[in-house]
């Protein structure tokens, strides 16, 4: 691929705590509107390879380096978006201040806000309950809030660690056919992180598999099945199956 | 497992309603049940998120008692809680204030078991669930998966002849799931029980279950049954696991 | 390593912090008007020592000292037990609490300080009205919080308990009352406090001995350094309580201390 078509660049991605080595010599592309799925077994790093990639926490990586667009991730100027497995949203807001809230710190005007706002409640589905609390909703509305919250920003890069864990089968899959529709209509590159093998097929067009600390890149593997995808087609199984073989460890 | 006399039912519920009354409605959760448990058989309770899953546990382990109907457990009628039925919880509800010791222990104890077979039965399932090591550790300084197993440990070192487990796995992550799966059936194999198992992964159901109930939503009745008779171990991969986890997703509705 | 490291980093602090304050006392007490009214803290631990040994009234300091935590101990541990009993009490039963609970709202703003006249006129001068002004205040603070910890138990360990064939009796002892220990300890940690301030106040009315008396007879005798002495003592053995506590909590609720 050629150098226009990377999103993200990290090359040699090494972090140390104290003696301990936790990232080993990481490196990888993420493509322009590329969805990677990051696999690896239950107390890999997984975590800190996230706050690495972000310098969340002021993570600073003891060798290598991490680029978007080319340049050094700066939180200020490149436009990262998160969602976390807790739905972090602000308790005191209506879902529609809640949305509209990183915009808001981005000074945005207010007919785009709200445009923008509109679009993510219809595309979510809460449109009706745009004037509720958050304590007012069930646990997967409050999860497609944070979802529209992160689109709305029309973020170059969005990072999701575990954002379906604690929701039951039913809800996971309609959230994440909802989150593949939203990505088709946005074009945005996503790296998600996730302890469920089935999910990661599911949704990725590539596949990060990680080894056990000190965390290294097991094997990079294309998915290219065709979508919508089917848990319970042949194919699918197939992959599933080669992913799991790699880091079962049950 | 056929119900034509040859086997006697050790959990059988007859036209079984359960109905909550508050001040401003009235919520009809289950509704004319039938329901038949054989004995060692592993049936899974499986429906969609909101249905009286958890209820149908309840009235079997005599937490709450139905507002029409009977539930019979091994020939008697469930008047309330009592120990012939373990529980597995999913948030565990082990005793945090006791050891693991103390929580395997804690029903024998309850039941006036002198302390010397109390000892051996709770130190034989802490073993077989593969806690051995950890006796003495509080359940705070556990991981989720091995609550668990304390969980499933206490549940049997009373020797229960039901086991109910209501979701025991959904606060897993995923590849915990699949271990404690694995390490459930095996457990179950060697000390065989009568399960009732409530999940609403269809994939668990069809990895546990001997049989399948599929529950439709509130007021809850049975919408259909699905038998699995594929061989232990099963493998989530297989074609024929596939083929039932596909029928019963299509049936529930919540296929993708 | 670095968790040795940061309690070194507050001892250090502390006894920087301390020995600031010395120094700051000894310099208003020697370069400014202050040396006309307060001692400094050189005549302050001079006497301090001496009252080690020579007696003040009946007793040395250390005397006093005792009879005041004798009081604590009393009032405090009756007051305890009385606590537990009412708060599970109200925490666990409908009506103990329908009875209880208007009555305990109704006292439970009043401090202990306000009780004092009352206490005398019912009991008297003698150790008696101590003992009751001592354990009012760690009444309040135990009863509340043990009526809370009971409230609150997780109704489905109840469950659990009696699904494994526990009785009501086996219930209330290894389920609910182990349950609220640690809130109960905690209550016990404010109420020792409040039992000690208590005692103090108690002792600065119709008493012959204890840290209150010694610091009221200072006041009478325009002896300040005397009061200051009191002060110090008080400070020091409620900071010394109030360590013990919290070991004792640490001892008897290993199982609701998070991993670290």
């Amino acid at each position: 691929m050629s150098e226009q078509d990377i999103k993200v660049k990290v090359s040699h991605m090494t972090k140390k705590f104290g003696d301990l080595l936790v990232l080993n010599d990481i490196s990888f592309n993420v493509k322009k509107g590329e969805f990677l799925c990051v696999v690896g077994p239950t107390g890999c790093g997984k975590t800190t390879f996230l706050n690495c990639l972000t310098k969340l926490d002021a993570y600073e990586l003891t060798s290598g380096e991490i680029l978007i667009n080319n340049e050094p991730v700066d939180l200020m100027k490149h436009n990262i978006a998160y969602i976390f497995q807790e739905y972090s949203s602000f308790p005191w807001y209506t879902v529609e201040e809640n949305i509209a809230y990183g915009l808001k710190i981005k000074r945005r005007p207010e007919k785009e806000i709200k445009e923008a706002v509109d679009e993510m409640l219809e595309m979510v589905g809460l449109t009706e309950f745009r004037n509720y609390y958050p304590d007012q909703l069930s646990a997967s509305m409050l999860q497609r809030v944070s979802i529209a919250r992160a689109f709305a920003v029309k973020p170059e890069l969005l990072l999701m660690d575990e954002p379906y864990g604690q929701l039951d089968n039913e809800l996971r899959y309609k959230l994440e056919d909802e989150l593949i529709k939203l990505w088709k209509h946005t074009g945005t590159t996503v790296i998600f992180i996730t302890h469920n093998i089935e999910e990661a097929v599911y949704l990725s067009e590539n596949i990060l598999v990680l080894t056990n600390k000190p965390t290294t890149i097991k094997k990079e593997i294309v998915n290219d099945l065709p979508r919508p995808r089917d848990v319970t087609e042949v194919n699918f199984n197939k992959l599933r199956d080669e992913v799991t073989d790699l880091i079962k460890w049950w | 497992m056929e119900q034509n006399g040859r086997l006697k039912p050790i959990i059988s519920l007859r036209d079984v309603g359960k109905i909550f009354y508050s001040e401003h409605k009235t919520n009809e959760v289950v509704k004319g049940m039938n329901l038949d448990v054989s004995e060692n058989e592993f049936v899974v309770l499986f429906g969609p998120g909101q249905c009286g899953k958890t209820t149908m546990i309840n009235l079997i382990a005599g937490l709450e008692l139905p507002t029409s109907g009977e539930v019979d457990v091994d020939g008697k009628k469930v008047t309330g809680p009592g120990p012939d039925r373990g529980v597995v919880y999913q948030r565990t509800s082990l005793f945090p204030f006791c050891t693991v010791m103390g929580n395997v222990e804690f029903g024998p104890k309850s039941r006036g078991i002198d302390k010397k077979t109390r000892r051996e039965t709770a130190q034989y399932f802490i073993d077989l669930v593969g806690l051995q090591g950890f006796e003495n550790t509080y359940p705070n300084r556990l991981s989720g998966g091995m609550r668990q197993r304390v969980g499933i440990a206490r549940a049997y070192a009373n020797n229960p002849k039901v086991m109910l487990m209501d979701e025991p796995f959904g606060h897993l992550d995923a590849q915990t799931r699949y271990m404690m799966e694995a390490e459930l059936e095996k457990i179950w194999q060697k000390e065989k029980r009568t399960v009732v198992f409530v999940t609403n992964n269809s994939e668990e159901a069809v990895y546990l279950a001997d049989r399948i109930i599929i529950l439709t939503n509130t007021p809850t009745h049975i919408k259909e049954e699905v038998k699995v008779d594929l061989p232990r171990p099963r493998k989530y991969s297989d074609q024929a696991f596939l083929k039932i986890r596909r029928q019963i997703e299509d049936i529930c509705e919540s296929t993708r | 390593m670095s968790k040795k490291k940061g309690d070194r980093e507050a001892v250090m602090y502390a006894i920087l912090a301390i020995a600031s304050f010395f120094v700051f006392w000894w310099f208003i007490t020697t370069f400014t008007a202050a040396k006309q009214t307060t001692p400094g803290p050189i005549e302050v631990i001079q006497l301090l020592i001496k009252s080690l040994f020579e007696p003040i009234g009946n007793y040395t300091i250390f005397g006093h000292l005792m009879v005041s935590l004798r009081r604590v101990a009393v009032g405090f541990s009756v007051a305890t037990i009385l606590g537990i009993i009412f708060g599970i009490a109200m925490g666990t039963s409908d009506w103990a609490r329908a009875i209880i609970k208007p009555i305990f709202e109704l006292l439970r703003p009043i401090p202990p300080i306000a009780w004092i006249p009352i206490v005398i006129l019912f009991f008297g001068i003698g150790e008696l009205p101590k003992y009751v002004i001592t354990g009012i205040g760690a009444f309040t603070n135990v009863t509340l919080n043990a009526y809370t910890a009971a409230e609150n138990v997780d109704p489905e360990l109840i469950g659990a308990a009696k699904m494994l064939g526990t009785d009501e009796k086996g219930i209330f002892f290894r389920v609910i009352l182990p349950s609220c220990t640690p809130q109960i300890f905690a209550g016990m940690q404010v109420a020792l406090s409040t039992s000690w301030m208590a005692v103090l106040a108690a002792e600065m009315v119709g008493a012959q001995e204890g840290c209150g008396w010694l610091i009221l007879r200072g006041n009478d005798t325009l002896n300040i350094a005397l009061v200051m002495v009191g002060m110090i003592v008080v400070g020091v053995v409620g900071f010394l309580l109030a360590t013990i506590m919290r070991m004792a909590e640490r001892r008897f609720c290993l199982w609701n201390r998070m991993g670290d």
